[in-house]
C-alpha cells in the first residue's frame, strides 16, 4: 500500500541544543526526515533552537523556525503554520515531552493535527515505567523487581523490600539523568531527592540492582502492516552499571548463541507490537545475567534514538529515514534498501565485521567532578569505528578519540601493580579499559578480572590476545613483514608499533609500506556481501581483497571533525557538509573521512564516498593513496573540521598532499605569536600584552611588566582547555605549580587581561582579493569568558560604525596578512576604545552555522569553493552563494536580530560528595552546545536564547541579588527596572545596603556562612530549594565568599532555576524581561526572515 | 601456531589460511551463509552435507558448543570457513570449545583468510567445487590439489538425501516436548536429512511423528494411517529424488494433506509436474525477507537452499500433473523473487523452501505449523464425516 495522500503538511520537532545525552545524532536522523518528507511532496515545518544544525538550513523545509521548543511556543506555531501531522519521534526526548504536553494540553486536538510516527498510548507505554513492566510481563519477559515512588518516604518503605544497592531512575528524564545507584540510605535519600526534581512528573523508579549482568540492545522497526524487522544487535563491553552512551558498545552481540539471540528477538516483537509503536523504530534494553541466562528488560525507547543513529551507521540501515517512510504510511517492503538497490528494507542487516564505539569523555573540564560512571550518562561525544574483528575496531575506535592515553598502551607492568589495577577496576571509570589490559599485561588471568568488573571473558580474552601481539611485535628483531602483518591484523597503529620496536611512528610507515602491506577498503553493505553494494561507504581492514572502484573526477577529500567534544561540536561537522554539500553540487567528487557516528557527515548519502576511519596522520594518509591510486586527489580540505584535521595540515603538505584552502603556512602563521605579531603590525594593529614563559620566574617577570590581572594558558590548546584569569603573584604561582607542566616545548601564554573590554567575534571570507564580511558578533560577557561559552549578538547592539568599520578593515588586513583562502575568525576586544586583536583561526569558526543562520548565508559553502579556485566576485555573480552586493557587516536597520546563546552541562556533574560542580564561567570553555533566539528586537531575541537554552526567564516572582563589591555600582538601574516591574528582590546584607542607600526596597537574607537571627532562619540556599527564588544574580567575588556563591550557584542549577553570574547579561536579562511582560514574542520562520532582509538590502543598495 | 592450510576453489583461485579443526582434506561445495548466529546449527544440519560452509560473520566459535543446540547427531558440513575463530568461548551454556568439536568430528576447518572476498566471489562466480588442505596435505603442488577439486562430483546431479537420513524408523512422542494433554494428529516425516528443531515443533503442538527413512515406500507410510504427510529439508539436488517425488504424489492421490520445508518444497513441486534448477549462489542466512502472498506480511526467515522450484508466479495455475488441479505460488524471496512456496487449492497439500523450525534463525514463520494443523482438523473432520454419513448410509 502506498503512501497516505490525507497528509499535506508536516512538523518536525528538532531536539534542540546538543547536550549530555542528545547530540548530533538527531541532527542526523531529522535531516534524513525533512528529505524524506520534502521528496514526498510534503509541506515541512520544522522548529529547532539549535542554529548549529544541518537540519535548521533553510533549504531542509518549507518554514524553518529556529525557536524554543517549548509547548507554547509550537502551539503558536501550529496555530500559525496548521500542519496536518506533527513528526515527534526524530527528536529525541525532547520533541518526544514536547508532543505529549501538546496533547495534554488539548492543542493537537483543537488545531487537528495528528501525531504520526507514535501514538501517545505507544509513547507512554513504552516510556512510563510501571506501565511498561505491565507490557514485558503480558509479552511473557521478566523485569527487574521495582518499585515506583513519589516521595522519599516510599523510597524507604521500597528499600526494605529490594535491598541494597539498588538503581534509582527519573521517569522522563533523557541520558538517565539523575538516575544513580544508592549503596546506602544517604545515597538514596540523595539522589531520589535529585530524581523527584528532574522528573516532569516527579515520579522515581526503584529497582533490584542487575549490576554487573551483560547489557544488550535491539533496534527494532515496525510498519503499519505489523511487519517487524530488528536493524542490530548491540552488546555492551562494560555489563550494566555503566549508561549505555558512556560504554564501549559492539555490533553485532559477541556472545550469543543463537537461541538466546532468538529469544531476545521474540521478546522485542512481542514488545513491540504490545506498546503499539506502528511505524517507525525504536530500541529495546536487555539485562543477561551472566550465569544463569536469566533476561531482564530493561527499558525502550519509543521512537528514534542515539543508538539508532549508532544502528545507522553500524549497519548501513537508514532508521530514520524508513523510520519516515513509515510514518507516512509505505511499508518496509515498499521501500528499497539504497545500498544494494535491489532488495527491499524488510529484511535485517548482517554484518561481515565488527563495529566498536567508544565513548568520549570531558571531566578534564570539571576537575571537582566524580568520574565515575553510572547510570546517568556522562560522555560528550563518541567515535565509532569498524574492523573485521574485533581487535582491529576496538584498536581504530580507540585511535579516533584522539585523545591521550586513549590507546592501549603496552609497556610492561610490575607485577606488584597488578593487585592495584584489579581493586581500581572495579569501580568504573574512564580508566578502566586501560587498567583491565594493564592488569591482564601484567599477569592477572581472565577469571580475576572478570569477577573484578563483570566484563564477558570473551573480551577479556580479546585485551590478552592484543597483549599477546604486542609481545610478538616487542620480541621481533626487525619490522618484519610476518610481525607487521599480524599487527596490523590486530589493530596495532604505526605509532603503536613503532613504541614496541623503538622506531618513530615514519620509519615503521616507511618500512611497512615499502613491504607493501597496506590496508584494504571494504564495503558497508548491509547484507554481508550477499549482493552488489552501490553506495561507496567504506572502512579499512588488513584483509585481502580491496573494493574501491576507480573514480573518474579527482577526488576533493574533506577531513572531519572526529569525537564530539566540549570546543569541537556539531558546529564543525556542519561546516564539513556544507562544504561537501557546494562541492557536489558544482561537480566535484567529494570524499567524506570521519568516525563521529552522530554525525550527519557520516551519512553515506552526503558525499560522493565516504570513509569511516580514524582522523590520525596514518589512517588519512592511507586513504589518500587509496584515493590517489584508484583516479586521483585534487587535494584536501583540513581547515572545516577543526582542531582535528587542522593539526594534520603540515604533516599531510610535506607527505605531498596538496592542501586547499589556506596553506598549512598560513595556518601556521597564525598561530605563530611572533610571526602573527608581524602581521599585526604591519597592519598597525595591536594585541593585548604578552609574553611566552618556560619558567616560574619567567612568568613572573612578565606579568610584572605587563600589569595584573593576566590570562594564562599552556600554549596550543582547544577550547581553552586550562586558561585562567590570574590577579596576583601568588595565584600566578599557584597556577604555574598546580596546573601546567612547563618546560620549552610547553611554554605558558601569558596576556594582559582586558577588564571590562567588550569581546567581538568575526567570520570572514577571503579570496586573496576581496573579503566578504559574514558578519560581527558582539559578546554579551566582557572579555575573560570563553566566546564559546558566552552569549553573543549579531548584529552588534552597543558598537558605533566606527568602531565596525574598524574592525572591517582590520580583518581584512589581517586576512591579507595571513594569507587566508577561504574562513577566518578572529576575536577582537575593544577596552577604552582601542581595539586589540586577540586571535585569527583562519579556520571554519564554531560560529560559522550561527553567523549563516542569521544572515540567510551560507559561509562555509562559500569557503569550500574558494578553496577550489572560485572568486569571491564569481561567488556573488554567478554562484550566488554570497549576495550580489553587501555583506554580513552591513545589514539593513530593519535585519532581524539574532541571539546566540551557550548551554553547560553542569547539572550532569557531581563532586565525589554528590554535590553539583560549580556552574561559574571562565576562559575554559565548557558548554556542549548552543541556542540562537532570533526576532525583530534584541531583547525579545534574548528572551528567546535563554527560553531556549533552558534558562527561561521569570516574567514574575521573586529576584535574588547578591553581587561582588566591584559590581555594586553597575547593577542599582538594573534592580530598580525590576522592582518596577514589580518583582520581588532579595539579597544579601552587603548589596541590600548598598540597594536600600539607592532607594531600592529589599528583602534581606542570610547567606549559608551566616548565622540565622532567628526571625526566618532559612537561608537563600534553602529559598532556591523551597521554589521561593525565580531568578539568581550572582557574581562571584573571587576568594573569601566563594564558598556561599558555589552553594547559591549549586542550588539553582539543582533547581533548575536562570543564574546569571556577569552584570553584563544580568543587564540584558532585566531588558528582556520587561520585553517579556510588555507583549507577547512572535514566531517568525526563517525563510520569513529572509525576506525581509532582501528587501532590506534591496533598499539599502537602491 | 597452527599448522598451514589452503582454500582451492574450483576456477583456481586460492586463498591461504592456517588450519581450524581438524588437519586433512575436505571436498565439497563452497557455499556461504550470511547468518551472524547459530555456526553451531548450520554445522549440524544435515542439508549443509558435501559443502564447504564460508560464513560471512568474522568471529565463529565464541559461544563454544553445547549439546542442547544440535540440529542433528553429527556435523554434517564437509568443511568449514571461518575468519576468526575464538580462542576461548565464553557462555553460561558452553561445554567446549568450537575447535575441539571439528577436531574431534574430523572435520576439517580453515582460518584466517578474506572469507568476505570468497563470498564476493563466488557472489560473482556462483558456488563452486572446493577443497580444504591443511597440514600435510597444504603442502602439496597446488596444482595436484586444483586436480582433486576439480575431480569431485559437482552438487548438481547428486543424490543425498540417503546418504543422510535416519536408517531406521523412530517416533517422537508429544510428551517428549512438553505437550500435556491428548495427541492430536498422527504424522508421517520422511527424513530427509531433517532438523531435530522440526520435529520438536510438531511435537510442542500435539502431534505424533513416525520418522521415516528416505528410502520409505508409499505403502509402508500408508500403513501407519497418517492424519498427515511431511518431506524435511536435506541435501543435494532435487532432480534427483524420484523415488521421494513418487511417494508424494501417491498421497496427493489419496487426499491425506501435505506439508514440505525446504526440499519437502522442491519434492512438491516436482510432484505437481514442475521442474527445479540450482540457485547461482543460493540463499543461505537467516535475515531473508519472504513475502506470504496469502495476507501480505513480511516474514524473515532462515533460508538453506541451493535449489528452488521453478513454477510460475503470477497467479494461480494448473499444476502440468493436472489431476492435482491448481497451484498457487504462496510464498516468494523479496530479495529475487525466487518460489518461497507453493500452496495447492484443490488437494491439501503446501509446501515452503525455508525453514519455519528456524534453528538457527528467527521465529518468524513458525505459524506454519499451525497451518498444517488446521489443514489436517479439516482433513480430519471430513474424514469423520464422509465415515459418519457412508455408516448412516
Amino acid at each position: 500500500m502506498p503512501k497516505r495522500e490525507d497528509l499535506k503538511s508536516v512538523l518536525v520537532i528538532g531536539s534542540g541544543p546538543i547536550v549530555i545525552g542528545q547530540a548530533a545524532e538527531f541532527d542526523y536522523s531529522g535531516t534524513q526526515a525533512l528529505r524524506v518528507l520534502k521528496e514526498e511532496g510534503l509541506r515541512v515545518i520544522l522548529v529547532n533552537s539549535n542554529p548549529a544544525t544541518i537540519m535548521t538550513d533553510p533549504e531542509f523545509a518549507d518554514a524553518t523556525y529556529v525557536e524554543p521548543i517549548t509547548p507554547e511556543v509550537v502551539e503558536k506555531i501550529i496555530a500559525k503554520e496548521r500542519p496536518d501531522a506533527l513528526l515527534p519521534t526524530l527528536g529525541g526526548q525532547t520533541a518526544l515531552n514536547t508532543a505529549i504536553a501538546l496533547d495534554k494540553n488539548g492543542v493537537l486536538e483543537k488545531y487537528k493535527v495528528e501525531l504520526i510516527g507514535a501514538n501517545i498510548a505507544a509513547i507512554e507505554l513504552g516510556e512510563d515505567r510501571e506501565k511498561f513492566k505491565g507490557v514485558v510481563e503480558r509479552c511473557g519477559a521478566e523485569s527487574a523487581r521495582s518499585h515506583i515512588i513519589h516521595t522519599l518516604a516510599e523510597a524507604f518503605v521500597a528499600a526494605e523490600d529490594l535491598g541494597y544497592p539498588m538503581v534509582v531512575r527519573p521517569s522522563f528524564t533523557m541520558g538517565g539523568l539523575g538516575s544513580g545507584l544508592a549503596y546506602s540510605p544517604s545515597d538514596l535519600e540523595r539522589i531520589v531527592g535529585q530524581g523527584l526534581q528532574y522528573s516532569p512528573t516527579t515520579e522515581v523508579l526503584l529497582e533490584e540492582s542487575i549490576l554487573g549482568w551483560k547489557e544488550y540492545e535491539l533496534e527494532m522497526m515496525r510498519d503499519k502492516n505489523d511487519n517487524v524487522v530488528v536493524v542490530c544487535s548491540i552488546e555492551n563491553f562494560d555489563p550494566v552499571g555503566v549508561h549505555t552512551g558512556d560504554s564501549i558498545t559492539v555490533a553485532p552481540a559477541m556472545t550469543l548463541t543463537d537461541r538466546e539471540y532468538q529469544n531476545l528477538r521474540d521478546i522485542s516483537i512481542a514488545i513491540i507490537r504490545e506498546v503499539g509503536v506502528d511505524t517507525g523504530g525504536c530500541n529495546i534494553q536487555f539485562a543477561i545475567e551472566p550465569d544463569t541466562g536469566r533476561v531482564v528488560v530493561i527499558e525502550m525507547n519509543p521512537r528514534v534514538s542515539r543508538s539508532s543513529a549508532l544502528a545507522s551507521k553500524a549497519t548501513g540501515f537508514a532508521i530514520a529515514k524508513i523510520a519516515t517512510k513509515l510514518s507516512l504510511g509505505y511499508t518496509l517492503d515498499e521501500i528499497p534498501n539504497d545500498i544494494t538497490q535491489k532488495t527491499p528494507a524488510s529484511f535485517e542487516p548482517a554484518l561481515d565485521y565488527v563495529v566498536v564505539k567508544v565513548p568520549r569523555f570531558a571531566f578534564e573540564k570539571f576537575p571537582a567532578a566524580d568520574p565515575t560512571l553510572t547510570t546517568t550518562m556522562k560522555s560528550v561525544g563518541e567515535a565509532m569505528s569498524m574492523g573485521r574483528n574485533f581487535t582491529e575496531a576496538l584498536q581504530k575506535a580507540l585511535r579516533s578519540l584522539e585523545q591521550k592515553g586513549a590507546s592501549l598502551e603496552f609497556s610492561s607492568v610490575n607485577e606488584l601493580d597488578v593487585p592495584e589495577l584489579i581493586e581500581s577496576s572495579k569501580r568504573p571509570t574512564t580508566e578502566r579499559l586501560s587498567q583491565v589490559q594493564r592488569a591482564l599485561l601484567g599477569g592477572a588471568t581472565i577469571e580475576q578480572l572478570y569477577e573484578a568488573t563483570g566484563i564477558d571473558p570473551w573480551f577479556l580474552d580479546q585485551l590478552v590476545l592484543l597483549n599477546e601481539v604486542s609481545a610478538t611485535i616487542r620480541q621481533s628483531t626487525a619490522l618484519t613483514p610476518e610481525m607487521l602483518k599480524l599487527a596490523k591484523r590486530h589493530g596495532f597503529s604505526d605509532a603503536q608499533i613503532g613504541a614496541l620496536t623503538f622506531n618513530s611512528e615514519a620509519v615503521v610507515r616507511g618500512v611497512r609500506q615499502a613491504l607493501n602491506i597496506r590496508p584494504v577498503y571494504k564495503t558497508v553493505d548491509t547484507c554481508a556481501a550477499e549482493f552488489a553494494a552501490y553506495t561507496p561507504y567504506h572502512y579499512s581492514s588488513y584483509d585481502e581483497e580491496d573494493e574501491l572502484a576507480l573514480h573518474e573526477k579527482p577526488s576533493v577529500i574533506i577531513l572531519g571533525s572526529g569525537p564530539n567534544r566540549i570546543g569541537q561540536g556539531i558546529e564543525f561537522d556542519y561546516s564539513c557538509v556544507h562544504a561537501s554539500m557546494a562541492l557536489r553540487k558544482a561537480g566535484y567528487e567529494t570524499v567524506m573521512v570521519n568516525c563521529n557516528p552522530e554525525t550527519v557527515s557520516t551519512d553515506y548519502d552526503v558525499s560522493t564516498r565516504l570513509y569511516f576511519e580514524p582522523l590520525t596522520l596514518e589512517d588519512v594518509l592511507e586513504i589518500i593513496a587509496a584515493e590517489e591510486r584508484t583516479g586521483g586527489v585534487m587535494g584536501v580540505f583540513v581547515q572545516l573540521g577543526g582542531q582535528t584535521p587542522l593539526k594534520l595540515a603540515a604533516e599531510l603538505a610535506d607527505a605531498g598532499v596538496p592542501i586547499l584552502g589556506t596553506s598549512p603556512e598560513a595556518i601556521d602563521l597564525a598561530e605563530h605569536r611572533g610571526m602573527f605579531a608581524r602581521v599585526l603590525d604591519e597592519a598597525g594593529l595591536i594585541a593585548p600584552k604578552n609574553g611566552t614563559a618556560v619558567s616560574f620566574n619567567d612568568a613572573k617577570t612578565i606579568a610584572d611588566e605587563i600589569g595584573y590581572p593576566v590570562l594564562v594558558r599552556p600554549s596550543y590548546v582547544l577550547g581553552g582547555r586550562g586558561m585562567e584569569i590570574v590577579y596576583d603573584e601568588a595565584h600566578l604561582s599557584r597556577y604555574i605549580t598546580n596546573a601546567t607542566e612547563i618546560t620549552e616545548a610547553h611554554p605558558v601564554l601569558i596576556d594582559r587581561f582586558l577588564e571590562d573590554a567588550i569581546e567581538i567575534d568575526v567570520d570572514a571570507l577571503f579570496d586573496g582579493k576581496d573579503m566578504y564580511l559574514g558578519g560581527i558578533m558582539e559578546h554579551i560577557e566582557e572579555a575573560g569568558i570563553h566566546s564559546g561559552d558566552s552569549a553573543c549578538v549579531l548584529p552588534p547592539i552597543t558598537l558605533g560604525q566606527d568602531v565596525q568599520d574598524r574592525v572591517k578593515a582590520a580583518t581584512r588586513a589581517i586576512a591579507e596578512g595571513v594569507g587566508v583562502r577561504g574562513l577566518i575568525n578572529i576575536q577582537f576586544a575593544l577596552a577604552a576604545d582601542i581595539l586589540y586583536v586577540l586571535e585569527a583561526n583562519p579556520r571554519a569558526s564554531r560560529t560559522v552555522p550561527f553567523v549563516s543562520k542569521a544572515t540567510g548565508v551560507q559561509m562555509a559553502k562559500a569557503a569550500a569553493l574558494i578553496g577550489v579556485g572560485v572568486s569571491i566576485a564569481h561567488l556573488r555573480s554567478v554562484h550566488h552563494i554570497l549576495p550580489e552586493q553587501g555583506d554580513g557587516g552591513n545589514l539593513p536597520d530593519n535585519a532581524p536580530v539574532a541571539v546566540k546563546e551557550a548551554v553547560l552541562p553542569f547539572n550532569r556533574f557531581r563532586t565525589p560528595e554528590g554535590h553539583v560542580v560549580d556552574s561559574l564561567l571562565g576562559p575554559e570553555m565548557r558548554s556542549t552546545g548552543e541556542v540562537m533566539g532570533i526576532d525583530k528586537h534584541f531583547d525579545t531575541a534574548f528572551a528567546k536564547s535563554q527560553a531556549a537554552a533552558n534558562n527561561a526567564l521569570p516574567v514574575s516572582g521573586t529576584v535574588f541579588v547578591s553581587v561582588a563589591n566591584r559590581d555594586k555600582r553597575s547593577i542599582i538601574m538594573a534592580v530598580k527596572r525590576l522592582v518596577d516591574l514589580d518583582y520581588t528582590i532579595v539579597a544579601t546584607s552587603g548589596t541590600a545596603d548598598v540597594l536600600r542607600r539607592n532607594g531600592i526596597a529589599s528583602t534581606t537574607v542570610r547567606k549559608i556562612s551566616q548565622e540565622g537571627t532567628g526571625q526566618d532562619e532559612r537561608s537563600v540556599v534553602d529559598l532556591i530549594n523551597d521554589g521561593e527564588i525565580a531568578m539568581i544574580f550572582n557574581t562571584p567575588s573571587g576568594g573569601q565568599a566563594r564558598g556561599d556563591g558555589y552553594e547559591i550557584r549549586a542550588a539553582a542549577v539543582s533547581n533548575g532555576k536562570p543564574c546569571i553570574t556577569t552584570v553584563a547579561e544580568f543587564n540584558v536579562a532585566v531588558q528582556a524581561m520587561e520585553a517579556l511582560r510588555s507583549y507577547e514574542w512572535d514566531v517568525t520562520s526563517l525563510q520569513e526572515h529572509a525576506v525581509v532582509l532582501a528587501a532590506g538590502l534591496a533598499a539599502q543598495n537602491a | 601456531m597452527p599448522a598451514q592450510a589452503l582454500l582451492v576453489l574450483e576456477d583456481g583461485r586460492t586463498f591461504r589460511g592456517s588450519s581450524y579443526g581438524a588437519q586433512g582434506t575436505a571436498l565439497g561445495e563452497a557455499v556461504f551463509t550470511t547468518g551472524m548466529t547459530g555456526y553451531q546449527e548450520t554445522l549440524t544440519d544435515p542439508s549443509y552435507a558435501r559443502q564447504l560452509i564460508v560464513q560471512t560473520a568474522p568471529h565463529i566459535g565464541n559461544t563454544g558448543v553445547n549439546k542442547a543446540d544440535n540440529e542433528s547427531a553429527r556435523i554434517w558440513a564437509a568443511g568449514y570457513i571461518v575468519r576468526d575463530a575464538a580462542r576461548r568461548p565464553s557462555n553460561w551454556r558452553s561445554e567446549g570449545t568450537l575447535d575441539d568439536e571439528l577436531s574431534s568430528q574430523g572435520v576439517v576447518g580453515i582460518q584466517g583468510l578474506d572469507t568476505r572476498a570468497i563470498t564476493r566471489h563466488l557472489r560473482e562466480r556462483g558456488s563452486m567445487k572446493a577443497g580444504i588442505f591443511s597440514g600435510a596435505d597444504a603442502a602439496r603442488p597446488e596444482a595436484e590439489l586444483l586436480a582433486d577439486v576439480v575431480a569431485q562430483p559437482a552438487m548438481a546431479g547428486l543424490r543425498l538425501a540417503e546418504e543422510v537420513s535416519c536408517k531406521e524408523a523412530y517416533v517422537v512422542e508429544p510428551a517428549e516436548h512438553g505437550w500435556t494433554g491428548e495427541t492430536l494428529f498422527n504424522i508421517v516425516a520422511l527424513d530427509l536429512g531433517m532438523k531435530a528443531m522440526t520435529p520438536a515443533r510438531f511435537a510442542e503442538r500435539g502431534v505424533r511423528l513416525h520418522v521415516l527413512p528416505a528410502t520409505a515406500t508409499f505403502e509402508e507410510a500408508q500403513a501407519l494411517n497418517p492424519d498427515g504427510v511431511f518431506i524435511s529439508n536435506g541435501p543435494g539436488d532435487p532432480a534427483t529424488a524420484d523415488r521421494q517425488v513418487g511417494f508424494v504424489r501417491s498421497f496427493l492421490e489419496a487426499g491425506v494433506p501435505y506439508f514440505g520445508i525446504c526440499f519437502g518444497n522442491q519434492i512438491l513441486g516436482r510432484a505437481l509436474g514442475f521442474g527445479t534448477y540450482k540457485l547461482r549462489y543460493g540463499h543461505r542466512g537467516m535475515n531473508q525477507p519472504v513475502l506470504d502472498r496469502s495476507t501480505g506480511k513480511v516474514e524473515i526467515t532462515s533460508q538453506n537452499h541451493g535449489f528452488a522450484v521453478d513454477a510460475p508466479l503470477d497467479g494461480p495455475t494448473q499444476a502440468p500433473e493436472d489431476r492435482f488441479g491448481r497451484v498457487k505460488v504462496s510464498h516468494i524471496s523479496l530479495n529475487d523473487q525466487v518460489v518461497e512456496g507453493l500452496s495447492c487449492m484443490d488437494v491439501p497439500a503446501f509446501s515452503v523452501q525455508y525453514h519455519p523450525e528456524a534453528a538457527a534463525g528467527p521465529h518468524d514463520a513458525a505459524y506454519l505449523f499451525d497451518r498444517f494443523i488446521n489443514l489436517m482438523t479439516e482433513y480430519k473432520t471430513a474424514q469423520s464425516q464422509t465415515t459418519q454419513s457412508q455408516e448412516n448410509k
